[in-house]
């Protein structure tokens, strides 16, 4: 198994009327808010930071010529990366929707101290960690261990850059609602989930597996990394494999190994009560944008923590920006979930190495431990 | 009949395994179907009848699947009342687990894919066959939703989708979402073990050569317990006989199970359903009563 049973049991569950959870979607911003907050604040309290790990300023290389498939059309083959400490929603509406490049050297220079500080060795004389586990303060390391120390920062790659697209620094992914967070959800969709938590009565988070998230589960990854839309999780494992036919244009989420494949042209649809976990998706080429449509996501898929409704209608568009980037924007309608459909951009980075198998369901202690656990407490309890 | 098949791997010829007696059914039907549509398919007729990519290399997108029983067991074998069994008062009858599943249980027979007939199993491999046998529901990794392994994913009874581009080729499997990149640029030994093995392929004329290593040897190759160990190096061999078929086999070294290698093969048949997919069975949560059922707070059986 994986992760994260903290980090995901440790989220906001369905149903909570996001907006008012006071940070929707949870995902990265638990997280990345305070860190970035923290770095933002160091930012403007003065340098110099070590410059090494920073982004410099990024301009359009004139030279650059797209490279295409024989077929003509842009290649967006390779493995990619949507790693990136820009969380899904800006953490304050007050920011402006773009970091000065003075404020990402310091952003980033700042997370790769921390993360350097995190990789350091252990002192051997330390003494034994307190009962209950030791909490470091640093929210993420905390959640994946549950202070007792089980993820060490060497397995985690959350990211360590802000995502840059049409060559600016974003502070938040999505793009509209133009305060960059997510928009309200309607009124049927709060009276929806406020009636599933009525007749879901008094079950508990740890009675059933089916109680447990898909990610611990792993019948999905946590944080919408398949999607669609695929977002960063700001955990690890941000990685994608695309493959691309005349036909047919293929992209692997490394986890839990997920194959979208996306068919061109005009196909025959999926009638609308089979629901596969990544939607029915068809796409076709714009001139040098790839546009993907799909429909029909699977009713227990987590969507920023929402289920999708039956119209759920996610429109993305893949454009090759650069050698080392495509750029990936997304469209969610969903009238049934949310008051307007959201939107966002969000840099793909070429990913220098392989993505191996993400085995997760074949090694699942933790789900069964879970559960054993939640037993072996009732029998104490009683 | 000849399928033009180079001869000489592993010391049988193609010809020797399509004998009458190696296909059964509808596999049977289907190909002698397509050989009489087809002209004798030597290699002259293979060049000129297969789809080709923008660089000449025989076209192998699509979906393809396997027929035939090999899924039960590779080795030939008759048909029986279940891969469960437990002794009855005259003969053995199917074990309670999966008694109520009646003739849907019951195994279909099967002539075999493996080259010769016999797996050339070492006598201590021998004996944890046929205790995996006796133990079917408990080990076999398929009864889990567990990812299948190589060349195990092949001839699951479910379709594979090949996605072959000049730069990378890749294969989706319906059966658990499995699936694996063909590395076309050797990386190196495996840097870890894994149920779906590292491969890496090259065409040698107009055969796709895929060598698969790196295995965690958690992984079988059937439902009758045919096993190996993490040592197992498989070659596979993916040669295009018609637009619509591929002659697919896979060479087994295993030092450690095996006496000596030994070789699979069986033709691989594309569904030309213009609207045919690959179908998603993402079977992990199937199987959560299974695994899970008995740790409910409320356990239902």
């Amino acid at each position: 198994m994986d992760t994260c049973a903290r980090i995901r049991s440790g989220r906001r569950r369905p149903g909570e009327r996001p907006a008012s959870a006071g940070r929707p979607g949870g995902g990265g911003a638990r997280w990345v808010g305070p860190l970035l907050r923290a770095l933002a604040l160091a930012a403007f309290a003065g340098g110099p930071w070590p410059a090494h790990a920073a982004h410099a300023q990024e301009k359009p290389d004139p030279d650059w010529v797209v490279p295409r498939t024989p077929s003509g059309h842009p290649d967006l083959q390779g493995n990619w990366s949507n790693a990136t400490i820009t969380p899904i929603q800006r953490w304050s509406e007050d920011m402006d929707p773009v970091f000065t490049w003075e404020q990402v050297r310091a952003i980033e220079s700042g997370a790769m101290s921390a993360r350097e500080a995190a990789n350091a060795d252990s002192d051997p004389d330390r003494g034994p960690p307190p009962v209950g586990g030791e909490f470091t303060g640093d929210p993420l390391l905390d959640a994946a261990s549950g202070g007792t120390g089980g993820y060490n920062a060497f397995f985690i790659d959350s990211g360590d850059r802000i995502a840059i697209f049409d060559w600016e620094p974003r502070t938040s992914l999505v793009v509209h609602p133009e305060n960059g967070r997510l928009p309200q959800l309607t009124e049927d969709a709060r009276a929806w989930f406020a009636e599933r938590r009525r007749n879901r009565g008094d079950m508990g988070a740890f009675d059933n597996p089916e109680n447990r998230p898909l990610a611990e589960r792993c019948i999905m990854s946590f944080g919408s990394n398949a999607g669609p839309p695929m977002l960063p999780n700001y955990f690890y494992n941000n990685n994608y494999t695309i493959v691309q036919t005349p036909d047919h244009i293929m992209i692997m989420t490394e986890m839990v190994h997920d194959v979208r494949i996306i068919r061109l042209g005009e196909p025959e649809r999926l009638p609308k009560h089979i629901r596969p976990w990544m939607g029915d998706s068809w796409g076709r080429w714009e001139g040098d944008t790839l546009v993907v449509e799909t429909t029909n996501i699977h009713p227990r898929q987590s969507l920023q923590g929402i289920p999708p409704s039956e119209e759920i209608r996610v429109v993305e568009r893949f454009t090759r920006a650069g050698e080392d980037r495509i750029h990936y924007e997304f469209t969610v309608e969903d009238p049934l979930r949310w008051e307007e459909a959201w939107r966002g951009q969000v840099p793909f980075n070429r990913l220098d190495g392989l993505v191996y198998e993400y085995a997760c369901h074949e090694g699942n202690y933790a789900l069964e431990n879970v559960l054993r656990g939640a037993r072996a407490e009732e029998r104490r309890n009683r | 009949m000849d399928f033009g098949w180079p001869s000489g791997h592993g010391g049988n010829t193609l010809s020797a395994m399509t004998n009458e007696a190696t296909f059964v059914g509808l596999a049977r039907a289907l190909l002698l179907a397509a050989l009489a549509i087809t002209p004798p398919l030597s290699l002259d007729a293979q060049s000129r009848d297969i789809p080709r990519t923008a660089s000449g290399k025989p076209d192998m997108n699509g979906l393809w699947q396997a027929l035939g029983n090999a899924h039960w067991d590779i080795e030939p074998h008759a048909a029986r009342p279940a891969l469960a069994m437990q002794p009855g008062p005259v003969i053995p009858v199917p074990a309670n687990e999966v008694l109520a599943m009646g003739a849907v249980g019951s195994v279909p027979s099967g002539y075999g894919v493996v080259v010769g007939g016999e797996i050339p199993y070492l006598p201590e491999a021998l004996e944890l066959r046929e205790e995996n046998r006796e133990h079917w529901l408990e080990r076999d990794p398929e009864i889990k939703c567990y990812l299948p392994g190589v060349p195990r994913a092949t001839y699951m009874p479910f379709p594979f989708r090949i996605f072959q581009s000049e730069a990378k080729v890749f294969m989706a499997y319906e059966y658990a979402g499995a699936m694996r990149e063909v590395y076309l640029e050797d990386p190196g030994p495996p840097q870890v073990d894994s149920w779906m093995g590292q491969s890496v392929g090259q065409w040698e004329g107009d055969t796709f050569v895929v060598k698969v290593n790196g295995f965690n040897g958690q992984t079988w190759f059937d439902r009758a317990g045919n096993h190996h160990s993490a040592g197992l190096q498989v070659t596979e061999r993916y040669t295009m006989t018609g637009p619509d078929h591929i002659m697919y086999e896979a060479e087994i070294v295993d030092p450690a199970t095996f006496s000596r290698p030994w070789t699979i093969r069986m033709p691989l048949y594309r569904n030309i359903d213009p609207n045919a997919r690959l179908g998603q069975f993402k079977c992990v949560e199937f199987v959560e009563e299974l695994m899970y059922g008995h740790l409910r707070k409320n356990p239902i059986r």
